[in-house]
């Protein structure tokens, strides 16, 4: 078979189609009627307050967001935002969600969904949708383990981990979700934590302008099941070594008197080093260009997370470059064929070329 | 006898023959074309249907090939056919048995020889009955020569000699030269039964136009076939099948998957909403992604999805955003599919699910067509999650199904399920052309307002709140002002949607969903039983594409004096409203089917009508006179006359032109 040129369409931004407010919106404007129904202190209630309070930003119109979500504590999520939202079936909601944003480009479509959800039953449609590149921002929310089914092992724990359905620990390896999306060739990848209101919300607004699939793992503390499984980054003892910060254009150090930083290491790799060992200095340091195109970059960053018990890992945008979204590809080839061939004569098309007649 | 054709623009003959041809009138021909898998058979046999169709005769098509793309050349695995059915009157089905045999090579004829009756004409190609390929498909002798066919009219000829002899001035290789052969046959085919070629003249032009070599040769070697029959002294009849007496009006001929699709178009346009399919490819529904993918222009939106699971998602979605979501596959597809189609029933949201059935169970054989998904689609899910269920009966009728199944879907928000099958998919029939502007239309009625008003008076939306007549839920699309809202899997509270778990409206909920769909009967028309003095004692009842040779048996049966009565099933959940008075009122119900009974279980669990089974699951379609036998012995005994007194079905079984209305049309002499 053949290739084609596809004629790509400029590259709009995540929010282009959407109709814009006409009167400045509220936090409240986006809160629903419904009780929220989480476990006291769960990760969840900052996301939603967070995400809440990030929606008026937007400054687009409230009818035209819709959420859909997957199975799991976190899928709870639509029932709280007066917005569009369907609820949907366990893994499910990319799928959903891309036949929702390729017709209908005048919507602003989340996804929101769970590391069981999206990593397990749910990961091929994950990794087809970061392929394809739809125009929808993927919220997911990583407790490393299990909540709505009381506290199995998820495809995120650390091996070893202990749960009722692994009683002398996990077995298997698990998933870095930001390696498995980069590895799938995701156009914008980012990290942030529950607790972190700003950071959280500034990488909302990131993952909303970007046009194509942004996906954003959100660590997200499960106090019933999981507890403390962020701590390192949350503690004010332990965090400012814990966190990697990705800020673009800015030399990636980090640490108590930004001590540590992150340095090129052997072929295509990087490596946490004290500051004050580098032959250069500050200079050595990669600065952080989350638009670089080859994804390995982004990929060796997202290779500095612990695997086990989470001591360190990067937080931040790790990648966001530009591709044409499927969406507005597959939009473009109906446009095209309705330009070369007319809005399409059903009779015509019925009827077709060989036809006879009885009289 | 001055009897040539002079209407054979493209044909240039020079007059060697010294025997006048005789041309014998025929009132039907089954013809099949057999050969290995890369001999081009489907070509060849769309090539003849085309020029059949174009010529006016009724007709009907059954393709059969492997499921392997190439199995290895020469062998009875690597069988391919094609059989064409045409004749000047009304017919029903691709017909029984052949009365003309094409077989290419040595393991075509093997392999359909069986099928042949004694008497009919086998045309075979001898290039390669070698004795290493005979000894290869069992055959120590060669068959053309041990007198083991003289029951046959036996044409052997050197197809693939003459097709190189015929095409050396293009310079092709050997190899490509012997591959215009299926050319060279239809062109022999096409004299020998009249047929207009100038179609196949400029299908060649066009489908080999980049590759002018290719499209010379194989035009070269469908001349050189045609005038071949033209001069040879094998041949000293032409037959000719008049045109049938069809309704005036325009016609076309349309395979089952292409029907499906355009029905699926019309009826996303007659709702005014745009189609989305999502789907991911399998035997034998891709074609029916192929053709919407061409359809852009409709507004139709093709995803060809990761798998099942996600095109059907892929659809809902589409659907929760106002347009018509619709997902194709096959049984295996319909299994993964399962749990978003039950979300579907939940979310009560349009949703078109085709299941082109292929004989299972798990991969089964994927090339071969069967019924037995019924029970699957009807009952596949958990919880209760009633749906519609609609089959298509003939190629043709797979247009208006899809159009009655996206009425259905969208006036009643729910998923709805189509059967079509292999046999209907690949199978293709004369259609009259609808017009467009007659149609029906479907009304999507959008919520677009506050639909009620809350305990404080203000205005609000409720989703799911009721049409009280077909009991469809309001449905206010994303980008709609101020009815924002969400749904999802969980259990709804009655009109507000929102999640419940309590116990009554659970029960109410469940009923309410049933209510719905068996309220869709009062929308349906009655089943129409065909009974011509209604004094039938037995009657006949069907679903989906056994239409055909149950109808072709019953006209046996009735040419020998039977009386049975005959109706078909389109809407199988719910059914007409009607059908358990029509059940009552024979003494007995014969229900064939291409599946161990599953229609039959369904009847006597909802009308404990102890109906008659008849199930044959080989992955063929039903045979006429296998069941004008049934039906005749099934007559008999109803009305009480002895097992070896009986003898209405052996005589309907024998009837030799089954498929005539009435006797006249038999006059003109048979073939043989
Ligand atoms: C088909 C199917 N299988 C299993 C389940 C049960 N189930 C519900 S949520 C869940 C795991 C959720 O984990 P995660 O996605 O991490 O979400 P969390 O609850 O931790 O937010 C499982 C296994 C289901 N609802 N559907
Ligand atoms: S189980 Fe864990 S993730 Fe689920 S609601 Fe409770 S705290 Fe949150
Ligand atoms: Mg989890």
């Amino acid at each position: 078979m053949s290739t084609v040129d596809l004629g790509l369409p400029s590259l709009p931004g995540g929010l282009k189609g959407v109709p814009a407010a006409t009167e400045p919106q509220n936090r409240k404007e986006y809160v629903s009627d419904q009780e929220v129904r989480w476990c006291p202190g769960c990760g969840d209630y900052a996301v939603l307050a967070a995400f809440q309070g990030f929606l008026p930003e937007l400054g687009i119109k409230r009818e035209n967001v819709a959420m859909v979500s997957g199975i799991g504590c976190s899928s709870r999520f639509p029932y709280y935002l007066s917005t569009y939202g369907m609820h949907s079936i366990h893994g499910r909601a990319p799928a959903i969600a891309t036949g929702l944003a390729v017709s209908r480009p005048d919507l602003s479509v989340w996804v929101v969904t769970g590391d069981g959800d999206a990593l397990s039953i749910g990961g091929n449609h994950l990794i087809h949708t970061l392929r394809r590149n739809v125009n929808l921002k993927i919220l997911l929310f990583n407790n490393r383990i299990y909540g709505l089914t009381k506290g199995q092992y998820s495809p995120t724990s650390e091996t070893g981990k202990v749960t009722k359905s692994t009683p002398m620990g996990s077995v298997d390896n698990p998933f870095n979700p930001v390696s498995l999306a980069l590895g799938a060739e995701a156009t914008f990848v980012a990290r942030t934590v529950d607790s972190d209101r700003k950071h959280l919300t500034s990488v909302l607004r990131a993952a909303a302008e970007h046009r194509g699939t942004s996906f954003v793992e959100i660590y997200q503390n499960c106090p019933i099941f999981n507890d403390n499984a962020f701590d390192a980054f949350k503690d004010p003892e332990t965090r400012d070594d814990a966190i990697i910060p990705l800020v673009h254009g800015e030399p990636i150090r980090f640490g108590t008197d930004g001590h540590l930083g992150v340095v090129r290491d052997g072929f295509a790799s990087l490596a946490v080093r004290e500051v004050a060992d580098l032959p250069g200095g500050e200079a050595d340091l990669v600065i952080h260009d989350a638009h670089t195109e080859d994804p390995a970059y982004a990929f060796a960053l997202s290779r500095l997370t612990d695997a086990g018990v989470l001591h360190q890992a990067p937080i931040g945008i790790f990648r966001s470059v530009e591709r044409p979204a499927y969406d507005d590809l597959v939009r473009q080839q109906i446009t095209t064929s309705q330009e070369a061939q007319g809005t399409g004569d059903l009779q015509a098309l019925v009827t077709g070329a060989d036809t006879w007649t009885v009289n | 006898m001055p009897t040539r054709r002079p209407d054979d623009p493209s044909f240039d003959l020079e007059m060697k023959r010294t025997v006048t041809i005789e041309v014998k009138q025929l009132d039907r021909v089954v013809i099949r074309f057999a050969g290995d898998s890369g001999d081009g058979m489907q070509l060849t046999g769309d090539r003849f249907t085309a020029e059949t169709a174009s010529f006016g005769n009724d007709l009907s098509t059954l393709p059969n090939f492997p499921a392997e793309i190439r199995a290895p050349a020469g062998t009875l695995p690597g069988v391919s056919s094609f059989q064409l059915h045409f004749a000047d009157h009304d017919i029903l089905t691709p017909g029984d048995a052949p009365d003309v045999l094409i077989a290419m090579n040595p393991a075509a004829l093997k392999a359909n020889l069986k099928d042949v009756p004694r008497g009919a004409t086998v045309i075979v190609d001898t290039a390669d009955f070698t004795a290493r390929n005979l000894k290869r498909i069992g055959y120590d002798e060669n068959p053309l020569e041990t007198g083991e066919l003289d029951a046959y009219h036996l044409i052997p000829l050197n197809l693939t000699g003459m097709t190189v002899e015929s095409v050396k001035e293009f310079g092709l290789t050997r190899k490509d030269a012997s591959r215009a052969k299926n050319m060279y046959a239809l062109g022999l085919v096409s004299w020998l039964f009249q047929r207009p070629v100038e179609s196949t003249i400029t299908f060649l032009q066009t489908k080999f136009a980049s590759k002018p070599d290719i499209r010379d040769a194989n035009i070269a070697a469908f001349r050189a076939g045609y005038n071949f029959g033209e001069t040879a002294e094998e041949f000293s009849v032409r037959y000719e099948v008049k045109p049938a007496h069809m309704a005036t009006g325009t016609y076309r001929n349309i395979s089952g998957n292409l029907a499906l699709a355009y029905g699926l178009v019309a009826g996303a346009q007659r709702a005014g909403l745009p189609l989305v399919l999502g789907a991911y490819p399998i035997t034998p529904a891709s074609d029916v992604l192929h053709e919407l993918s061409k359809l852009k222009r409709f507004n139709v939106t093709t995803i060809q999805a990761e798998d099942e699971i996600a095109g059907v998602g892929a659809a809902l979605g589409a659907s929760f955003g106002g347009a018509l979501g619709v997902t194709t596959s096959s049984g295996p597809g319909i299994s993964l599919k399962s749990e978003t189609i039950g979300l579907g029933v939940m979310l009560e949201l349009p949703l078109v699910v085709c299941d082109i059935q292929r004989a299972g169970p798990s991969t089964g054989m994927p090339t071969k067509t069967e019924q037995a998904d019924l029970l699957q689609v009807m009952f596949g899910r958990n919880g209760e999650a009633p749906l519609p269920v609609l089959a298509a009966q003939s190629p043709a009728d797979c247009f208006a199904i899809a159009i009655e199944a996206a009425r259905i879907a969208v006036t009643y928000r729910t998923p709805v399920i189509v059967l079509s099958d292999g046999y209907l998919a690949n199978g293709s029939e004369p259609w009259k052309v609808p017009v467009v502007e007659d149609l029906p239309t479907i009304e999507p009625n959008f919520t677009l307002e506050p639909n009620a008003t809350d305990a404080k008076g203000a205005p609000t939306y409720l989703p799911y709140l009721r049409d009280p007549e077909t009991l469809a839920r309001a449905w206010a699309i994303p980008g709609t002002p101020n009815l924002d809202h969400r749904i999802g899997g969980l259990e709804k509270e009655d009109k507000t949607g929102n999640i419940s778990y309590d116990p009554a409206n659970h029960d109410l909920m469940i009923r309410t969903r049933q209510a719905k769909v068996d309220g869709i009967a009062r929308s349906i028309p009655p089943i129409e039983v065909d009974d011509p003095d209604g004094t039938a004692n037995v009657l006949v009842l069907g679903w989906g594409s056994t239409y055909g040779p149950i109808g072709a048996g019953v006209r046996r049966v009735r040419q020998v004096g039977g009386k049975i009565a005959q109706a078909h099933l389109r809407h199988l959940n719910p059914f007409p409203s009607n059908l358990g008075d029509v059940l009552k009122s024979y003494d007995k119900v014969l229900v064939p089917e291409m599946n161990l009974g599953q229609l039959a279980m369904l009847l006597r669990a909802k009308y404990l009508v102890d109906v008659v089974s008849y199930a044959q699951v080989r992955g063929m379609p039903l045979g006429a006179a296998e069941l004008a036998e049934v039906i005749g012995n099934l007559v008999e005994e109803t009305a009480g006359i002895d097992d070896d007194a009986r003898h209405l079905g052996a005589a309907a079984a024998a009837v030799k032109h089954g498929e005539a209305l009435n006797q006249e049309l038999h006059q003109s002499e048979g073939a043989r």
